[in-house]
């Protein structure tokens, strides 16, 4: 077969990929190819051309190792899916776009995390893809004779460029890369049945056409030194860690699993189909290596699969093989290629550019579109250009399952840095950060620099730089047992312990804890509603609903919902106005950036942004506000209401204190009345001695004296009260007003109240009104002497001159005023509250308490004194002070 | 209207001229005055009392046909000792009450005490002598 004829069949293959793409993308959310089997399918984009023809020729050379490769994805499908869940939930709702975005993302929305990661990718990739260009340009060079097919350069070169121009025509035909490319997975996927019935087929025909049966294989298999394998566990074990940490971190991997997933619920099915689709593959790869390793001893085991029927003369399953390898090798480079450009572009040449324009942040325009196209172009290119330069520097002659280890164990540096951020709030962007970075390093020393090998690095491979010999890539820290073991046990080592120990050093920043829980939170639940349909996303939109507004109002706003749409009972369909209709009435309640986060994420219809999160925090904060305003003007009423209340008791107390004292005003008035009119009838009636008539005259004319002075206190009380007193303001000496007040209310006789003064003391002037002030004194003197209850009662006046108040003490040796009573001594009427009472009108202290007010001095009870005692304080300059008012 | 002078005479008479006993507890001296010029002069013998604290125990020394009782007084109110008798030895004692607060709620606690009969100040002479003598009739019957 010539190379043109080749490059024939491939171009037609080619043509009919572009025909599926182009027909899937015409039918955006067809259900076949949206279904679990498109999904599981594209997964299978784990199979390049490593396992269509590497695996042959890795059981040829290492027995059933091969093994691990497929141990380890079937391992985290089947036991671990439920981190595959969380990964997708998170990547649905955070819309990620790579691995790189979803680290980013989750250690703060960190861009130097994120081109980190990009580039750690890259690097780890490479090999990865010139394993893919290496195997097709073998199974060329295997398959077809001519001068194409005999220039090894020319002919990866074109393989390269083909790929390329292939991923560039499917992969960035749109921007968002959130989007998913029914294209390119529905040509996966096609490319998955290919390869899969083209391993089969020639399983079958090494099998049943060359071995003639099941039994004569197992002869062939038992003969062939595959059975002489000895496991080493070390080993063993590694390669399954390292493929599942592959599976999980490999940029394409990723991408389908998580970026692609067009319903989470997929992932039940790909949890047992995958690992089946796993198992197809690896069916006949023994077998094919047994009999390949019989009956061309001398061939590229890798090739067998190609090999093997060409030699039986079989050119049309040979030409199948090479489809299937062909198929494995473009589908790996394809969405390899596709998620690597996303993330150069996005993590590494857009923020570039943004610096470069100083309008970072900025929203996407058409300029920036074109920008971000052709920089995925670019990407394209270069990651492939990559690839072909290893494969060209390496000289293409390294097994193909080598180099693929190279590319997992470099890949597999992502891991802790995942599964911390799934798992470990405390993890932080630094940790993350060193962690990769340090992994990575060692990576690099250990695995990748030994592969270019030779002249220039001889040295340095033998003695170590500078001569450390513990610095020797593939004897660090003197440590020589497998080297893809030590070198995965080094860099991983180093990876976890320095993403422990600065992640426990440092504190994550605000965007970090907040992310972190939001990762913490994400679970396959919250996108499962669309999973099951239409329906069940009423019912949760319904329940949701209900908590917020209440069952009564939840239910009368479906049912009138269901009636909009022409349906019978109060289910409606999910429709995008339900969701608007719900969103709006629950705004009245949360807000409305709460309410679309709600139904957001209810729906699976948008994810939460953290500007929604923001959002919402600025909604809540304002409640906040507005209750803590609300708190302020309710204590505003209640305080108003004590007011009130108080205010109500005093006027309570007032007229309570009113009706006491009409009282006791009557009271007052009524005494002397009584008398007088006895006296006046008896007086009239009787013929009396002259001596008793005067005598009861005489009472009359006393009890109307009293009578007379009553009132007059009660108008003096009055006027003093309502504050129309005028007052007479004049310059006296103390002890004159004292002298009058005592010869007007001092009784003479036996018996009659002593009086004891301090002459130097009263010798004060004064700016007082005098009368008033003897008003005072005519009182307190008048007080002592009808209630003073001593055998020889006396009382004492002192004044004492301070600075600018005279006090004048009138002290008794009576037992003075009770202290119950005390307070109430210069009430009106004050003893007459009580039922008993010493007699006579109750209106004088009040009237002095009055008085020495409108005089700016006062008037008080001095307790603590043998007998009733009382102070004065009169202002020696109340008269400036009064005349100021 | 009867002459005050005359209906004392006339009332003293029926009583057989037979000088009864009247404790006036009163502290207006004045009134006290007056007071025991009108039931001397209508026949009975008086004995007064100033004081609220030692009432009680002058109403069971005297043990008079008839009280008067003041209800302002200092110590103890005229409230208080009508209680104290009710309780007492001479729990059937007429008392005829006089008081200046007028009110009705006055009136109307003396009565719930179980005071015999209630005047407000100021009164007419003739009628307390009524009074007096009429309850001191009741109290004989009795």
């Amino acid at each position: 077969m010539t190379a043109e004829r080749l490059a024939l069949a491939c171009l037609a293959y080619v043509a009919f990929l572009f025909t599926i793409a182009f027909v899937a993308e015409r039918r955006p959310g067809n259900r076949l190819l949206r279904g679990p089997l498109v999904y599981t399918l594209s997964l299978s984009v784990y199979c390049t051309a490593w396992t269509f023809y590497g695996a042959v020729g890795y059981a040829a050379r290492s027995g059933l190792e091969f093994m691990t490769i497929y141990l380890g994805p079937t391992l985290v499908f089947v036991g671990w899916w439920w981190i595959l869940r969380r990964l997708v939930a998170i990547g649905r709702a955070e819309r990620i776009t790579s691995i790189a975005d979803l680290l980013s993302a989750r250690f703060g929305k960190s861009p130097a995390l994120a081109a980190l990661v990009t580039l750690l990718c890259v690097v780890g990739a490479t090999p990865y893809i010139a394993l893919q260009l290496q195997s097709v340009t073998l199974s060329v060079r295997a398959f077809a004779q001519g001068p194409v097919a005999a220039d090894p350069v020319w002919l990866g070169l074109s393989v390269a460029g083909g790929l390329a121009l292939f991923t560039i025509l499917f992969g960035t035909r749109r921007l968002d890369a959130g989007e998913r490319h029914d294209g390119i997975v529905s040509a996966i996927a096609v490319e998955a049945v290919v390869k899969l019935i083209a391993l089969l087929s020639v399983g079958a025909f090494v099998v049943w056409h060359l071995n003639d049966g099941i039994r004569a294989t197992w002869d062939v298999v038992a003969a062939s030194p595959l059975s002489d394998w000895q496991a080493a566990s070390g080993r063993w074990a590694g390669l399954i860690f390292v493929s599942a940490a592959a599976v999980i971190c490999l940029p394409r991997m990723f991408h389908i699993t998580v970026v692609e997933n067009s319903d989470p619920a997929h992932l039940f099915t790909a949890s047992w189909a995958f690992p089946a689709y796993l198992m197809a593959m690896c069916l006949f790869v023994v077998p094919i290596a047994a009999t390949g390793l019989a009956r061309l001893p001398d061939g590229n085991p890798d090739l067998f699969v190609l090999t093997l029927p060409l030699a039986a003369g079989q050119g049309d399953l040979a030409m199948l093989a090479f489809l299937g390898g062909f198929s494995s090798a473009t589908s790996m480079v394809i969405v390899t290629a596709v998620a690597l450009a996303t993330m150069l572009s996005n993590h590494v040449v857009m923020p570039l550019w943004l610096a470069r324009r100083g309008m970072a942040g900025a929203t996407m325009s058409g300029d920036m579109r074109a920008v971000a196209l052709r920089a995925r172009r670019a990407a394209i290119v270069l990651v492939v250009a990559m690839g072909w330069a290893y494969y060209r520097v390496t000289g293409g002659t390294a097994a193909l399952a080598a180099i693929g280890l190279v590319s997992f164990v470099g890949l597999a540096q992502i891991l802790p840095a995942l599964l911390a951020g799934l798992f470990w709030r405390d993890a932080t962007r630094a940790g993350a950060a060193v962690g990769i970075g340090a992994g990575f390093l060692v990576w690099l020393w250990t695995m990748l620099l030994p592969v270019f090998d030779g002249p220039v690095l001889s040295g340095l491979m033998a003695d170590g730089p500078f001569g450390l010999a513990w610095l020797r890539p593939q004897a660090m820290f003197g440590l020589q047992g497998d080297p893809l073991v030590t070198a995965l046990v080094l860099s991983l080592g180093a990876n976890v312990v320095l993403l422990a120990v600065v992640s426990l050093l440092t504190e994550p920043t605000d965007l970090e804890r907040l992310q972190a829980a939001r990762f913490d939170h994400a679970t396959g639940d919250a996108a499962r509603p669309a999973a099951r349909g239409g329906l069940a996303g009423a019912e949760d939109l319904m329940l949701m609903a209900q908590r917020i507004l209440g069952y009564r109002e939840a239910r009368a706003l479906f049912a009138g919902q269901a009636r909009a749409q022409g349906r019978d009972g109060d289910t409606p369909l999910p429709t995008a106005d339900l969701m608007d209709a719900v969103e709006r009435r629950l705004a009245g309640s949360v807000g409305a950036a709460t309410a679309h986060a709600m139904v957001a994420d209810i729906s699976g219809r948008r994810p939460v942004s953290v500007e929604d999160l923001m959002n919402a925090a600025d909604e809540t904060a304002e409640a906040l506000e507005q209750s803590a305003r609300l708190q302020a003007q309710s204590r505003e009423l209640e305080r108003t209401a004590a007011e009130l209340r108080q205010a109500n008791a005093k006027l309570t107390r007032i007229s309570a204190q009113k009706d006491a004292f009409l009282s006791q005003v009557s009271h007052e008035l009524r005494t002397p009345m009584t008398s007088i009119r006895a006296f006046a009838e008896i007086l009239a009636v009787e013929d009396l001695p002259p001596p008793e008539r005067a005598r009861y005259a005489a009472i009359v004319g006393e009890e109307s004296r009293r009578l007379t002075r009553l009132l007059d206190d009660l108008l003096d009380l009055g006027v003093l009260e309502s504050g129309q007193v005028v007052l007479s303001l004049q310059d006296v000496t103390l002890a004159d007003v004292l002298d009058r007040a005592v010869l007007a209310a001092a009784p003479d006789g036996p018996g009659a109240l002593a009086i004891d003064r301090d002459p130097a003391g009263e010798a004060v002037r004064v700016t007082t009104d005098p009368d008033r002030l003897l008003q005072v004194f005519i009182n307190l003197i008048a007080n002592a002497a009808k209630y003073c209850d001593a055998e020889a009662p006396r009382l004492t006046i002192r004044a004492e001159p301070g600075g600018a108040v005279v006090a004048v003490d009138f002290v008794d040796n009576g037992s003075g005023i009770a202290p119950e009573d005390r307070a109430l001594a210069f009430e009106k009427f004050a003893r007459l509250t009580d039922d008993a009472h010493a007699g006579g009108a109750g209106l004088g202290l009040a009237i002095c308490r009055e008085v020495m007010d409108r005089l700016g001095g006062s008037i008080a009870y001095l307790p603590g004194r043998d007998g009733g005692a009382f102070r004065v304080r009169i202002p020696r300059a109340a008269g400036r002070a009064i005349a100021a008012q | 209207m009867t002459h005050p002078g005359r209906t004392s005479a006339e009332v003293a008479a029926p009583n057989g001229g037979t000088p009864g006993h009247v404790l006036l507890i009163e502290d207006e001296p004045n009134i006290a005055t007056a007071i025991a010029f009108l039931l001397g002069r209508a026949g009975w013998h008086v004995s007064t009392h100033s004081d609220g604290t030692s009432a009680v125990a002058a109403v069971e020394r005297h043990r008079p046909d008839v009280v008067v009782l003041d209800v302002m007084l200092p110590g103890r109110s005229g409230f208080d000792i009508l209680a104290a008798v009710r309780e007492g030895p001479l729990a059937r004692l007429p008392v005829l009450m006089l008081t200046a607060k007028g009110q009705a709620k006055d009136r109307e606690r003396a009565e719930a005490l179980g005071v015999t009969a209630f005047m407000t100040k100021p009164f007419s002479n003739a009628e307390l002598v009524e009074r007096v003598a009429r309850l001191a009739a009741r109290g004989r019957v009795a």
